[in-house]
């Protein structure tokens, strides 16, 4: 017999009425059954059917049964912003850690908010090649370089930032 | 028996009625008050005067006027309204269960009256002003699930309520009428107040009237705030309240203004700052709200953990990392509700430390089908493993598996609640293909104390022939999306002797299997039945047959008419004691 769905199985279809749904018991999920076959002469039914003729399965009233208050559950993201300075420029800027993926995400954000060229980092040489080297200050109010550490330590142990410039960066860049 | 010469011996009947009366005092299980009550007329009448609680499970099943007629000294009244599914929205929004009646009903009667908690009732701020106005020892409202009122009726009841000492507000939905109702409480002295709740009132709070509030309330232990108060405001509450036993945490997270964030260092003390607050609450066992969540705020709690027997974390979307920290220390944990944010990683976790549970809820982040699935038959397993003395759970997860809920009926034997929701409809056992009728199976059958169950995924009349083997003590059933035919709900109406309560949505059960409840009926509280088969014709028939079972019909939709041989959209009958109600709307047809 087949199994009746009756609420919301009742789609508009060009099949004929007593067609059954293949057996899915290996599916996942069920197919939508046929609709009502005994019933079709109803007329409650068939309201129901244009009420709902092109209901998706997520348009099932109050399935899955979860209260409405339960379904906006809110995630709040909280930013985490740090200031950004560079050496000789006359004000700060403030970025949120956040939004970046990673490392290469944070370093070209940087290069297009100050206009610079900041370049690859490594292990071995730091931003070798480049005029201007990341720094950033920790938790321990140590200035470290960017790019140390993972990502996610980063991102908690990060106070605020520091773009430095010329000798100075070169000076840290060769720090073992 | 001879009567003394020396003073007035009052006739024996009432010697007899004195000690009964002094006795029944003591007497407070409504069942056996029950039992009491039907021994003779004069034990009737003993009983009847000497109960003060009175409950009543649903509000249509007598009239007001019978209650006050047989109990005449009540102080405390317990009423529930509306069936289950109308939190899923099945129930028309206006089909009834109105307070008001009640209210003026009792408040001629019980002049003393001192305690009401409603659930699924229709309250409006005049009902909640009557209350206020007509009870002068009024201490406790509590109200759960209901509508139809605002912060203006709140406001009624704290500021004429001198004496109140509970104000629950759970899970209600309450209007904002924009009335600063916290600012109008007795504005001197200390008050009475043991519990204020209103983390479901979604309107702003005057944060300064709160705090004042709180600072002379000498007695408060219990206090659950909404989501408009942000973690630093609950800090300066905590350290006003340090004797608290249950809070409910507001948004537990800063406000949203971007200067908070500028000095990431005062974060850092910030943070130490709550968990001292924490450390200083050591009272606190039963922690929920986290109704916004900043994740990194959440180990601020850890002072709190080892002690703590209840904890909700149901609006907090955290993951496996970020609550293992805290879980870890929740050794006493006897009930815990949570996202399947944590999945089954964080349920693994609970499991390690939490072996006194008794109580687990996971809701679903991702209420559609099809969803992500966070949790699995992994999770359930786990929790079977690692929390023997589970009693009631709720679990939603998109796919399961037979043997997880089998393990689950065997590793788990005190259960008492099984409720589980597999949210893609007609979902069979996801690594055999086959329906879950041998899970749920396994679970009657092997947990003896069962008294509540709800099922889903694929399920066929073997399921309900194992419910209904073996379902004995089972009071409340829940249905949706199963069985193939009458002889499901026959088995289960036949076998569940002790069926109570019957909600079913969206199954192929008809009139002969609606009819084979017949002798049933009138021992069950309600019996519920939409987008089923069942026909006007065969609801007729039942309605003929019991003249004491009120039974609706109605449409969600709220239309009207239909022909007999139609299929019913929803059917909803109960027995009553006093007929019919009068105040049903239009669209519900009574038979």
């Amino acid at each position: 017999m087949s199994k009746m769905n009756m609420e919301d199985g009742l789609n508009l279809t060009l099949g004929l009425p007593g067609r059954d749904e293949s057996d899915c018991f290996k599916n996942n999920k069920r197919s939508q059954p046929e609709t009502n076959d005994e019933s079709s002469g109803t007329t409650e039914n068939k309201e129901a059917d244009m009420e709902t003729a092109p209901a998706t399965k997520s348009q099932v009233v109050g399935w899955p049964p979860v209260r409405n208050y339960r379904r906006n559950i809110v995630q709040k993201e909280s930013g985490m912003y740090v200031k950004v300075s560079m050496d000789g420029a006359p004000y700060l800027r403030k970025i949120d850690l956040k939004v970046y993926k990673g490392y290469p995400d944070l370093l070209k954000a940087l290069e297009n908010m100050f206009k610079l060229t900041i370049g690859v980092y490594s292990e071995r040489d730091g931003y070798k090649g480049s005029d201007f080297a990341p720094a950033y200050e920790d938790k321990d109010g140590d200035l470290m370089l960017v790019g140390d550490v993972p990502w996610e330590m980063f991102i908690v142990s990060c106070k605020r930032m520091r773009i430095m410039k010329g000798s100075e960066a070169k000076g840290l860049g060769y720090n073992v | 028996m001879p009567e003394s010469n020396d003073h007035f011996t009052p006739y024996p009947d009432h010697v007899l009625e004195n000690v009964l009366e002094n006795v029944l005092a003591f007497l407070h299980s409504r069942r056996d008050r029950n039992a009491v009550s039907l021994v003779c007329r004069s034990w009737y009448r003993a009983e009847a005067y000497t109960r003060s609680d009175v409950f009543i499970g649903n509000c249509y099943a007598l009239s007001p006027r019978r209650v006050t007629d047989r109990f005449t000294r009540v102080r405390s009244v317990t009423i529930k309204g509306k069936p289950r599914f109308a939190d899923f929205s099945l129930l028309p929004v206006n089909w009834g269960a109105h307070f008001t009646p009640w209210v003026s009903g009792m408040a001629n009667a019980y002049r003393t009256l001192e305690k009401i908690h409603l659930k699924r009732m229709s309250v409006t701020d005049d009902d909640l002003a009557a209350v206020a106005n007509s009870f002068p020892r009024f201490k406790e409202l509590v109200l759960v699930c209901c509508d139809g009122f605002g912060t203006a009726g709140i406001a009624a009841v704290v500021s004429r309520c001198r004496g109140l000492r509970v104000l629950e507000l759970i899970e209600d939905e309450v209007s904002d009428d924009y009335v600063d109702w916290i600012s109008c409480f007795p504005a001197d002295g200390p008050t009475n107040l043991e519990s204020l709740m209103f983390d479901c009132v979604e309107s702003p709070i005057n944060f300064e009237s709160l705090e004042n509030l709180v600072a002379r309330s000498p007695l408060l232990k219990k206090l659950g705030l909404n989501r408009f108060v942000t973690i630093g405001q609950l800090h300066r509450l905590m350290t006003r309240a340090p004797q608290l036993t249950h809070l409910g945490t507001g948004s537990f997270s800063p406000p949203e203004q971007p200067e908070q964030h500028e000095h990431h260092e005062n974060d850092n003390n910030r943070v130490s700052d709550y968990v001292s607050a924490f450390a200083s609450c050591k009272s606190v066992v039963c922690l929920s709200g986290f109704r916004e969540i900043a994740p990194e705020y959440l180990p601020a709690i850890i002072p709190v953990c080892a002690n703590l027997s209840s904890l909700n974390l149901s609006f907090a979307n955290i993951n496996a990392e970020q609550l293992k920290p805290v879980i870890r220390h929740c050794h006493k944990l006897r009930v815990f509700w949570a996202l399947d944010s944590i999945g089954d990683e964080g349920l693994q976790a609970v499991a390690e430390t939490c072996k006194d549970l008794r109580e687990l809820r996971v809701f679903p982040i991702d209420a559609t089908e099809n969803g992500e699935g966070l949790v699995s038959e992994m999770g359930l397993l786990a929790i079977s493993i690692g929390c023997r003395k589970l009693q009631s759970i709720l679990y939603f997860c998109q796919q399961m598996t037979n043997a997880a809920v089998v393990a689950m009926s065997k590793n788990c034997p005190d259960l008492v609640v099984f409720r589980l929701c597999i949210i893609g409809r007609f979902s069979p056992d996801h690594v055999t293909g086959e329906p879950m009728d041998e899970g749920f199976g396994a679970i009657v059958k092997n947990c003896k104390k069962l008294t509540r169950l709800a099922v889903s995924g694929l399920l066929t009349d073997r399921a309900f022939s194992y419910i209904g083997q073996y379902g004995k003590l089972v009071r409340t059933l829940s249905v949706a999306f199963a069985g193939d035919s009458d002889i499901g709900l026959k088995y289960v109406l036949e076998g569940c002797t002790n069926l109570q309560k019957l909600e079913i949505r969206d199954s192929p059960f008809g009139d002969s299997g609606l009819w084979s409840g017949l002798p049933r009926f009138y021992n069950m509280r309600f019996v519920w039945m939409s987008s089923c088969r069942v026909t006007r014709e065969g609801c007729l028939d039942v309605a003929r047959q019991l003249p004491r079972l009120v039974v609706e019909v109605f449409r969600r939709d709220e239309e009207e008419g239909g022909e007999k041989s139609d299929f019913v959209n929803t059917l909803y009958m109960y027995r009553s004691l006093d007929g019919p109600r009068a105040d049903a709307p239009r669209f519900v047809n009574i038979l």
